[in-house]
């Protein structure tokens, strides 16, 4: 019935006229920029001034420059851990929240908060709470073990504080996610599991993360690509430091283009990033067969 | 839901590249064709300045006052801090490059300079020696460059200095602020023993951390080190005197001067004043515009007295006057090169920037303005007392050091900082350090 309504709206589907407007705001905001980039990457430039033309200069810079290693391992690092994370995290909460009942739906309306502040007013609120000596730190820390409260300050735990910061701020979005495709997922197929007899956690096993397939590889690109050009919480909570300790490659981009004016060698760690992120993403949709788009719910 | 994510990210990631080349095409589009025209012909002049609301309102009646001799109309706008360095850096090559723009003085002045944007005011400020006379000399050199005059001050001059907390001093047994550096020494080792913390430090930020380093390479070597470094003469980061200033730093954090989790308090958040208010610390190196940030956060504090104030101490065997000063010498106003009428924007600055309304003005929203003969006029308003330290204190300097990182290159000064940020945290050693920078500039 339904498949037959959509092939006949087959006939009016709309041309490449329709796409027009996406196309050019597309080639004008994102493709144009991109070859920019790239131009400006064999330029000197700090903005005062026309880019000067300096061939490979800026890339041959990539190898001296005594940041860039240890920003690519850290966004390396942030990238795994945060889709390691919040995955462990959001998977089980969303299904949670999914169950009816009157606790769940006041926790899911907690849960969500974090989701409806911007990133810069969630930097200082953390900022404030990891003092050493006033913060929520001084009063945490003794109980861990780090008795002065030195979390963001110190060179091994800052880059866990920033993870444990992004973490937060993207929990809630992903629950979302979660919640919004187990609701989806048919009760039909509980109930034949049930009569089956299947317990909880084989239902979990065979029906709940087969099906929630699709949303898991949504959720991970998002969230690596995500951490990929993420940085502006780490700006206002950091600034890259202790030392370099949580500078990131985005960062380390935006201090050389911006702090440091030296757009030409910013605009070589654009393209870096640029490549790293566009091939990790087709990566992640070739290996899992995202592509072909095929529906989880043949036969019901 | 995937695709359209998909094309957010992309656009995500163009609209970053899109900043990029927004920029460039600021930069290579023509100027409009223009020379100084001379005064009379009323040309509209765009001034840009700073926001806050006190100096504003001083600025604008300025404006307002010029405006009304006819020679041209001014417009004021105004900006905040770190997106205004931006802009100005997009802008001052272009059509929409403003006439009259504030500006730090120094390494950023000069970039601007080198790269032709800037007018000379020499000769306007020779023939003028009344009104160049007004300026303090040492600030006025901020604005100078290679010989020639491109800033003229405008607002408060900002030197550091040691803000202690009275009462913290009184329960340690410490009557008077130390004036030699053994005896600071001293003084640390009793405060620790007193168990308070002596220094309060922002140390997740690098510039708090940097101050320390100017004022010890002022006292030991002088300030032609730092001269040296500015003209990035051979050699100048790996001098002995930067080694041994350095060391000096990593001796007070091995004496535990700044407690030990300084690395993780933000200045910004006032973590570092509230340990100085609360009396977990007893002092804080800071730049004067801590008397009126203290203000605003922890009045009690200050209307209780309990604040005092002192110059950093002088170093045994060191080469340099105790009377030197480091911080901001004060901000500028510079004149395009590209102004449609650099006479009009220059009689401007060099008519109202030294006016008794525009001193007056300043002087009663709390700033000390870089002028001389203003002894007793500072004594005035809620910090007259703190306000006339700060103006002799200017006054009787030889040498007033501007803040490194502002007179650095841009791109220097951020691997400054973070070396710094390594030192104080004893991932680097003070020779590394040296080295490092010597490598860099």
């Amino acid at each position: 019935m339904s498949s037959r309504t959509q092939s006949s709206s087959q006939a009016g589907r709309p041309g490449f006229v329709w796409a027009a407007p996406a196309i050019v705001f597309f080639g004008l905001f994102a493709l144009l920029p991109m070859v920019a980039v790239v131009y400006l990457s064999f330029t000197s430039y700090t903005g005062i001034a026309d880019p000067v033309w300096i061939g490979a200069e800026n890339w041959r810079h990539l190898a001296s420059d005594p940041f860039v290693g240890n920003s690519l391992r850290l966004s390396a690092s942030l990238t795994a851990l945060s889709w390691l994370v919040q995955t462990a995290i959001t998977l089980p909460l969303g299904i949670y929240l999914a169950g009816k009942g009157r606790t769940r739906s006041l926790l899911a309306a907690v849960f969500f908060l974090p989701l409806l502040m911007s990133g810069a007013a969630i930097a200082l609120l953390w900022s404030t709470l990891f003092d050493p000596n006033f913060g929520l730190a001084s009063i945490v820390g003794p109980l861990v073990g780090v008795d002065d409260g030195n979390f963001i300050g110190s060179p091994t735990f800052a880059f866990y504080c920033v993870l444990l910061v992004i973490s937060w701020q993207f929990i809630p979005f992903h629950t979302l996610l979660y919640q919004g495709a187990t609701r989806a997922i048919p009760i039909s197929l509980y109930e034949a599991a049930t009569i089956d007899g299947a317990g909880r956690f084989k239902q979990f096993t065979s029906i709940t993360v087969p099906q929630l397939r699709d949303t898991i590889i949504t959720s991970g690109v998002l969230m690596i690509a995500g951490s990929l050009t993420y940085f502006e919480i780490i700006l206002i909570l950091t600034g890259g430091g202790p030392g370099t300790a949580t500078r990131i490659l985005p960062l380390h981009m935006y201090i050389t283009g911006f702090k440091s004016f030296d757009m030409g060698y910013a605009s070589v760690l654009a393209v870096l990033l640029l490549t790293i992120g566009t091939s990790l993403s087709l990566f992640i949709t070739k290996v899992t067969g995202y592509r072909k788009m095929a529906s989880q719910k043949e036969g019901l | 839901m995937f695709r359209s994510m998909k094309v957010h990210r992309i656009a995500v990631a163009g609209l970053v590249a899109l900043a990029v080349a927004g920029v460039s095409a600021c930069g290579s589009s023509a100027p409009e064709e223009s020379g100084g025209t001379g005064g009379g012909s009323g040309a509209e002049l765009q001034l840009w300045t700073l926001q806050n609301e006190g100096i504003n309102g001083v600025q604008q009646e300025a404006v307002d006052r010029f405006n009304k001799t006819g020679e041209a109309k001014i417009t004021l706008s105004t900006y905040v801090n770190d997106p205004y360095k931006a802009k100005l850096q997009t802008a001052i090559g272009s059509v929409n490059a403003p006439d009259i723009f504030y500006n730090w003085g120094g390494g950023n002045l000069k970039g601007y300079v080198d790269g032709g944007q800037v007018a000379d005011l020499t000769e306007a400020l020779d023939g003028a020696p009344d009104v160049k006379a007004k300026f303090i000399p040492s600030v006025l050199d901020v604005g100078t460059i290679d010989g020639k005059v491109y800033g003229i001050p405008m607002q408060s001059v900002q030197p550091v200095s040691f803000f202690y907390n009275k009462d913290v001093f009184k329960a340690a047994g410490i009557n008077e602020f130390p004036t030699t550096w053994s005896d600071f020494l001293k003084m640390v080792d009793e405060l620790k023993a007193a168990g308070v913390q002596p220094i309060a430090l922002a140390g997740s930020q690098g510039w708090t951390e940097l101050m320390y380093l100017e004022y010890f390479l002022d006292r030991v070597g002088g300030p032609e080190k730092f001269q040296a470094i500015i003209k990035n003469e051979k050699g100048a980061w790996a001098d002995p005197a930067v080694v041994e200033s350095m060391g000096m730093v990593q001796d007070l954090v091995d004496r535990g001067a700044f407690g030990t989790n300084y690395a993780a308090v933000n200045y910004d958040n006032t973590g570092s004043q509230a340990l100085l208010t609360s009396g977990k610390a007893a002092m804080e190196l800071m730049g004067s515009w801590e008397v009126t940030s203290l203000n605003d956060t922890f009045p009690d504090f200050l209307a209780a007295g309990s604040l005092g104030w002192a110059d950093f101490p002088a170093v045994e065997g060191g080469a340099g006057d105790p009377a030197n000063i480091v911080g901001n010498p004060s901000n500028f106003f510079s004149v395009s090169s590209r102004s449609s009428d650099v006479k009009a924007a220059t009689d401007f600055l060099l008519q109202e920037m030294v006016s008794d309304e525009y001193v007056d003005g300043m002087i009663s929203v709390g700033q000390v303005p870089a002028i001389t003969g203003l002894e007793t006029k500072v004594k005035v308003g809620d910090f007259a007392d703190f306000n006339a330290y700060v103006y002799a204190l200017v006054l009787n300097s030889p040498n007033f050091t501007q803040s490194w990182d502002q007179a650095l290159p841009a791109a220097l000064s951020q691997t400054m900082l973070t070396n710094i940020q390594q030192v104080f945290n004893k991932q680097m050693t003070p020779q590394q350090f040296a080295d490092a920078m010597d490598a860099a500039a």
